[in-house]
């Protein structure tokens, strides 16, 4: 009996290492930017923004909405928690300016997690404190795995803006906005085949990388729906990313007109480098790992000209929705809104779409309004930044027509 | 003709392993240990000249020289501090002490410049040569890194036969105990060897960011492994085995990428160097081992 339990824990811990490395292998740009968090003062400044954040006063009754966000709004991925406590509390203004969610305003308030899975829960506990009903958070991948887990036990209703890692939204109470990292892999050859890009395609990937071998896969899988011809499917590995010559000039060979890139905007660049010194010129199209190649320290970004990015959101488009979005994000905030601040933005609005379709009210317990929202979420169609037409699955994945951006003069430009 | 082009990427990718293990195999082959941070040498070797050009605007001439002076200081220091001190301990601690200075360099690096990519200006200026009517291009990284490595395996070799350095260092190589008995300063000739490895780990550097401009605080550590791997190949010990491991090396990985599975080359590169070492295990170009009974 005693060797059983031995077993077991041992099975259990081996188990748990297992999802740890799943994990981590899985974050996408959303952590993998995440290299350091600052420990210091990180609970009290949690602390001290939880009176600091609350923005509007109670409805005439008493009844509110309380919805909490959380996000590193210090340390090294600061700028992505900020983007997404900001554009979230700009929704909850315009919706109680407007009157409100069935009638009743929106109490918020925000916690910093310092893009690190402990001091999320401790995030999470103190906002529960404060008498959380729903959560829009969090933002990063590894610590939104951890507070699915206690919103799970709590039955509390979550939808994170841009936890990205497939883990996030395991749990059956949590959605999202973003895309999964694999299912960009659907929506990329989704984009290459509606817009007619090309019908020959070279992929090169990271066979070494759960974020770009999972892209891969179902972007081979959608590729064949679309009409899209994979000409070529090259692989490297972690250990072999720096020459990329030969997977480039079997690509060549096989005529293809679109090289679909997978991966980080390291290996990118030198993908970019090495195409431009074969004189070799096709389209190339990646996903959200290749959002920071125009930031590369001294690289030549003529070469990144014409380069296509699969990525929810470009502050620059002229749609209304966007323009109105941008000018109250600037005013209020200063600085252009990233995709992180119109993720959220969308995450409230779609707590709006789907409180009004249950019709609930504030009275209700938090298990009750999961239960509520879970149904509601199957229902709505939610118009966003993010995507027009946004609708959910049971799995609490998004299904929106994906977006993409275009590399014009060393900008991004969107692209129709 | 596309044979041709995936053979010369080959060529290309492995003379940039070959002049890697070149100083891997000069420390190994005199002071008979191996020296892991060698490609994390590379590494500062390649912020040097970053922040020599790219940041402070210099020319890559005075890069470069800083970048020999940097690494020869930091060699030769690392050697007095980390490794004399374990001159007479196990072989197996000094090998996990080197991997430790690996480590070390590594977080050092991510500490002073961050994690982001910096992307490395070519300091080679070489119009690329074009073969075949335009077909074939041969870029000037590669012609300049294959001149380099000759250069430096003819350098070496003369070096080491013709002058009383070399000669010293040879002798330390053939039996540490008995040159110290005709007078042989050993810690110092080895300081020497370590300052040579760590100067052509500098010159690696600029011939290797070169051809792959992504610098990060791991650059040195793959080439690094593969370089290793390339210079057991040619038979450690050996400069020309050196030279000619990383070339078939970089071929092999190439052709092999190209014509079998580009998933699988890196498990049919090691699949050559176990069959090849079965066969020789001195390496292609390795001294034949023999025993006194």
């Amino acid at each position: 009996m005693k060797r059983k339990i031995l077993s077991l824990t041992l099975a259990a811990a081996v188990a748990a290492s297992l999802a740890a490395c799943g994990s981590s292998g899985s974050t996408s740009t959303t952590t993998a930017a995440a290299a350091d968090t600052t420990a210091a003062g990180g609970e009290t400044e949690a602390a001290a923004e939880e009176g600091a954040a609350e923005t509007e006063a109670p409805a005439a009754d008493g009844a509110t909405w309380k919805i909490g966000a959380i996000g590193p709004l210090t340390g090294g991925t600061a700028i992505y928690g900020q983007a997404v406590v900001n554009g979230a509390e700009l929704a909850v203004n315009e919706i109680n300016a407007a009157g409100g969610i069935n009638g009743y305003q929106i109490e918020y308030n925000s916690a910093d997690d310092e893009n690190d899975a402990e001091k999320a829960v401790n995030a999470y506990n103190s906002l529960k404190d404060w008498g959380m009903q729903m959560l829009v958070g969090t933002t990063t991948s590894n610590p939104c795995i951890a507070v699915a887990d206690k919103t799970m036990a709590d039955n509390m209703f979550q939808i994170t803006p841009s936890g990205s890692a497939v883990e996030c939204a395991a749990n059956p109470n949590v959605f999202r906005v973003c895309f999964a990292d694999p299912d960009q892999g659907a929506a990329s050859a989704q984009y290459i085949g509606e817009h007619k890009l090309a019908t020959k395609v070279a992929v090169i990937y990271d066979s070494s990388d759960v974020y770009s071998s999972g892209i891969y896969t179902k972007f081979a899988q959608e590729a064949e729906n679309q009409g899209l011809e994979i000409v070529a499917a090259e692989a490297f590995t972690a250990d072999s990313n720096k020459d990329f010559t030969t997977q480039l000039q079997k690509a060549k060979d096989a005529g293809a007109e679109l090289v679909f890139l997978p991966f980080y905007y390291t290996e990118a660049s030198l993908v970019l480098t090495q195409a431009d010194a074969m004189g070799w010129k096709p389209m190339f199209f990646g996903c959200d790992g290749m959002d920071g190649i125009l930031g590369v320290e001294n690289f030549d970004t003529s070469l990144a000209e014409g380069l296509m990015l699969l990525t929810p959101f470009a502050a620059d488009a002229t749609d209304d929705l966007t323009v109105s979005f941008v000018t109250s994000y600037e005013e209020q905030y200063g600085g252009t809104p990233n995709q992180f601040a119109a993720d959220s933005y969308d995450a409230v609005y779609i707590i709006k779409a789907a409180l009004e379709d249950a019709g609930a009210t504030p009275d209700m317990s938090v298990s009750d309004l999961c239960e509520a929202l879970k149904t509601s979420m199957l229902n709505i169609k939610v118009d966003g930044l993010t995507g027009s037409g946004m609708t959910w699955n049971e799995a609490g994945e998004p299904n929106k027509a994906p977006k993409a951006v275009k590399i014009e003069n060393g900008v991004y430009t969107a692209m129709e | 003709m596309s044979f041709m082009s995936y053979l010369i990427s080959g060529i290309s990718l492995g003379s940039v392993y070959a002049i890697i293990a070149l100083g891997y195999t000069m420390v190994y082959g005199i002071a008979k240990m191996l020296n892991f941070a060698h490609g994390d040498i590379i590494m500062v070797g390649g912020y040097v000249v970053f922040i020599v050009t790219s940041t402070m605007g210099m020319s890559p001439v005075v890069g470069i020289l800083a970048a020999v002076v940097v690494c020869t200081i930091l060699g030769v220091t690392v050697e007095r501090v980390a490794y004399r001190p374990l001159r007479d301990a196990s072989p197996l601690a000094v090998l996990i002490t080197a991997i430790g200075v690996s480590y070390l360099l590594q977080n050092l690096a991510l500490l002073l410049f961050g994690a982001d990519t910096k992307s490395f200006t070519s300091v080679i200026t070489m119009e690329p040569l074009k073969l075949a009517g335009g077909q074939l291009l041969i870029s000037g990284e590669t012609i300049v890194t294959i001149l380099s490595g000759i250069i430096v395996m003819i350098g070496l070799t003369l070096f080491i036969n013709k002058t009383k350095t070399g000669q010293a260092m040879l002798a330390v190589s053939e039996d540490r105990g008995a040159a110290t008995l005709m007078g042989i300063n050993v810690n110092k000739t080895i300081s020497v060897t370590f300052a040579i490895g760590s100067a052509l780990a500098a010159v690696a550097a600029v011939l290797y960011c070169s051809a792959y401009p992504a610098l990060t605080s791991q650059t040195g550590a793959m080439p690094g492994i593969k370089a290793f791997v390339a210079a057991v190949f040619g038979g450690i010990g050996s400069i020309p085995g050196a030279m000619i491991g990383g070339i078939l090396l970089g071929v092999i990985e190439n052709l092999s990428k190209a014509y079998i599975s580009s998933q699988l080359s890196d498990a049919i590169v090691f699949s050559v160097l176990i069959i090849v070492l079965l066969v020789r295990p001195t390496g292609i170009m390795g001294r034949k081992i023999s025993e006194k009974v």
